[in-house]
């Protein structure tokens, strides 16, 4: 079937190749993402007037803007505005993923950090206080009582966002990123087998997200019997 | 940046119109406005289908929902650069596969916020309904629905600007819309590359701000309206499902 | 008019409904009791089909309610319900509560729906809040408008489950005060309830419930004075405690 003449004609190993791309640049926005919203959630809890404001415009901007155009942004746009040096650098060691990484974890971020705030409303309040009058400071009752609990209640949209995140990857191949959208029109421009290119395309991403939902699932389980 | 502005807002705004067809970021608008109209009824379809107890049309429906969803809409708009020319026969332009992915891919996001309407309502007004003679139909149509969907309103208006931001996708296919306009800016001017693309960036943020803005008025006259009902579709709930970008 | 003929009821393992046989005929005002989780609710639900049974038969005026042939929307228009939390439709204002269900079921015009309507709305006593919307008016006039809402299809049962529980005691009143017209004027009524004084002023008949079966039936007056199985009688003498 059409499907061997992929195989057969090595592109299978394009596939995986783009398989990689879209993967590394996953986690690496993924982990960024993650961080940032992290910190991002920890200041708006503890931080003054001012820095509240500044995450609610992060936020906002972030999250009205779209995926693509925060890729554009920083690919073609803060790529300009950095010092020669840095560009030629960036060009030769792979700047596009780079770029691409950057704009979809600190887009993500923003989505994250909402997920854990809402999480983190959704821990009792007296949490807090108990916490406090045990003696923990604001930094550690933080990490140590809150965070915990909020992240088992932001669990199911985290994973929900991961999955959006996980998609998003397609938006890199506007910049040249090879990952696997990218390849996948490669090689449907090469062959013209379009129905199995774009179906093992396809079948990866759902299949990915699918994957992505069921450690979700395995997460909130074990989570589960910790007593929460 | 603001000379930029001065000078080419013409271009942003509404493309090559009237010289050629519009663009821009009234095309934005038109292909977010269409897509939300023709994909709601659509949405509530797959809602029900959702929701049906007879299995085939229950599986149909769930496995549209989940392929749909986990689908990048990138590869949606290939499959449908792909697939509409052989349904309808005739090549199509990239306006309508574009609008046509936008539509099959809001739809499945917008069942989810309807489905979830739906099962929020409390099961009373269904029985009552009954009670008094309402079919499953026109207790569907009549009763269940409208309460729903009002409920619902904040999340599908949040969607709504969720759809402005996909129409940027358009960049990849030679749809004239806002990203493209901007994208043709920028091969104009050369040496600008962060003012226009930051401009780009503020444009839809301002739009977007502005619908996700009326979404918040519009939940917070609803839970006002609904007082003293046991329905209050809680912040965390809606972020969790609604955001398809 | 309404016949039970060993009735059960299962919910997975729990038997809510044990061998239920009772008849009710035309006119007769039925109130059930006991305590609960004694299946009171599930009894009355059945008679309009909104709890299903898996043994026994029930027919109402005749027709048995699981004949394959019966129409259950057309069969559901001759019982009035009215629930223990009034469950008004809130997109809707009062008197439109009360006539969606002529209209858009029974077929009546829009001009002959109103004028029940009103008339309805009349006898209950809320005529000034037809324009209103349910979330407007307090328990007790909510629950009188259900009552209208039920009474607009004409039906000739009315079921009540537990109509005043919901309800603060103030307005506890005006919604029997309904409910006593009702009997009096000769409508076939069966109601759940608590409220004893109701019962011993209008119900022709008392049903007394424990853990899925009818442990006595007997009229109000030997029930209240006399009660025969020992649940009744701690029933009955926790009431006058109070």
């Amino acid at each position: 079937m059409a499907f061997l003449e992929l195989i057969e004609g090595g592109y299978g190993q394009q596939f995986i190749k783009g398989i990689q791309f879209t993967l590394v640049l996953a986690s690496a926005s993924w982990m960024l993402a993650m961080v940032v919203a992290i910190v991002l959630a920890a200041v708006r809890n503890l931080g003054g007037v001012w820095l509240q404001r500044f995450v609610t415009l992060y936020v906002a901007y972030h999250r009205n803007v779209p995926m693509l155009v925060h890729v554009l942004l920083w690919y073609f746009g803060i790529s300009n505005l950095l010092p020669l040096a840095w560009q030629d650098l960036a060009l030769d060691h792979g700047g596009e993923v780079i770029f691409a990484a950057i704009a979809i974890g600190l887009c993500s971020s923003a989505y994250f950090t909402e997920d854990i705030r809402s999480g983190i409303r959704a821990v009792a309040t007296g949490q807090t206080e108990a916490s406090r009058a045990l003696g923990f400071g604001s930094v550690s009752s933080m990490v140590h009582i809150i965070l915990p609990q909020a992240f088992r209640a932001a669990l199911p949209a985290l994973v929900n966002n991961t999955v959006v995140l996980f998609k998003n990857t397609s938006m890199a191949m506007a910049i040249g990123v090879a990952e696997l959208t990218y390849v996948t029109k490669e090689i449907e421009n090469a062959t013209f087998l379009t129905f199995p290119t774009y179906a093992t395309a396809t079948l990866f991403y759902i299949g990915g997200s699918l994957c992505i939902m069921l450690i979700g699932e395995h997460i909130a389980r074990r989570l589960q019997f910790r007593g929460g | 940046m603001w000379d930029i502005i001065q000078n080419h807002y013409q271009l942003l705004l509404l493309g090559t119109f009237p010289q050629g067809p519009l663009g821009g970021l009234a095309l934005t608008l038109v292909l977010s406005i269409l897509g939300l109209c023709i994909s709601f009824p659509l949405s509530i379809l797959l809602a029900l289908g959702r929701l049906s107890k007879f299995p085939p049309v229950y599986y149909l429906a769930t496995t549209i929902v989940y392929v749909v969803r986990g689908t990048p809409l990138l590869m949606l708009i290939f499959w449908s650069y792909f697939l509409l020319p052989l349904l309808i026969g005739n090549t199509v332009n990239p306006f309508v596969t574009l609008l046509c992915s936008l539509v099959i891919y809001e739809a499945a996001y917008l069942s989810e916020v309807v489905r979830a309407g739906i099962v929020a309502l409390p099961p009373g007004q269904a029985e009552a309904a009954r009670a008094l003679g309402f079919g499953r139909a026109k207790t569907m149509i009549y009763i269940v629905l409208p309460q729903a969907i009002y409920n619902m309103l904040p999340s599908i208006v949040s969607q709504f600007a969720s759809l402005i931001k996909e129409t940027s996708l358009g960049y990849v296919i030679s749809v004239h819309e806002l990203t493209s306009a901007a994208n043709r800016l920028n091969s104009e001017l050369l040496t600008k590359p962060f003012e226009v693309f930051a401009i780009l960036a503020l444009t839809y943020f301002l739009v977007c701000s502005t619908v996700t803005f009326i979404a918040h008025v519009l939940e917070r006259r609803i839970a006002k309206r609904r007082q003293g009902q046991s329905i209050t579709p809680s912040r965390v709930h809606r972020d969790q499902i609604y955001e398809s970008q | 008019m309404i016949r039970f003929t060993k009735v059960n009821k299962w919910y997975g393992p729990d038997h809510a409904l044990i061998d239920i046989d009772v008849v009710i005929p035309q006119g007769e005002v039925v109130v059930v009791c006991g305590p609960s989780g004694s299946g009171k609710s599930t009894f009355l639900r059945t008679i309009n089909r909104l709890e299903n049974i898996q043994e026994g038969r029930i027919l109402v005026d005749g027709t048995d309610i699981y004949d394959p042939k019966l129409n259950v929307n057309r069969f559901r228009q001759k019982i009035g319900f009215v629930f223990q939390q009034f469950n008004l439709f809130p997109h809707l204002n009062v008197l439109d509560n009360i006539c969606c269900a002529p209209i858009k079921v029974a077929g009546k015009s829009k001009a002959q729906a109103r004028a029940l309507g009103l008339q309805l709305l009349e006898r209950v006593g809320l005529e000034h809040k037809a324009q209103a919307y349910p979330q407007q008016l307090s328990g007790g006039q909510q629950q009188r408008v259900a009552i209208a809402r039920a009474l607009a299809m004409e039906p000739p049962i009315m079921l009540f489950d537990e109509p005043t529980s919901a309800l603060d005691p103030e307005m506890v009143g005006e919604v029997l005060q309904v409910m006593k017209q009702l009997a009096k004027g000769g409508m076939t009524m069966v109601c759940v309830t608590h409220e004893m004084g109701f019962a011993r002023e209008v119900a022709d008949r008392i049903l007394f419930m424990d853990a899925g079966r009818i442990e006595e039936d007997s009229v109000p007056d030997v029930f209240f004075a006399n009660p025969r199985h020992p649940r009744a009688r701690a029933f009955v003498a926790d009431l006058s405690g109070h």
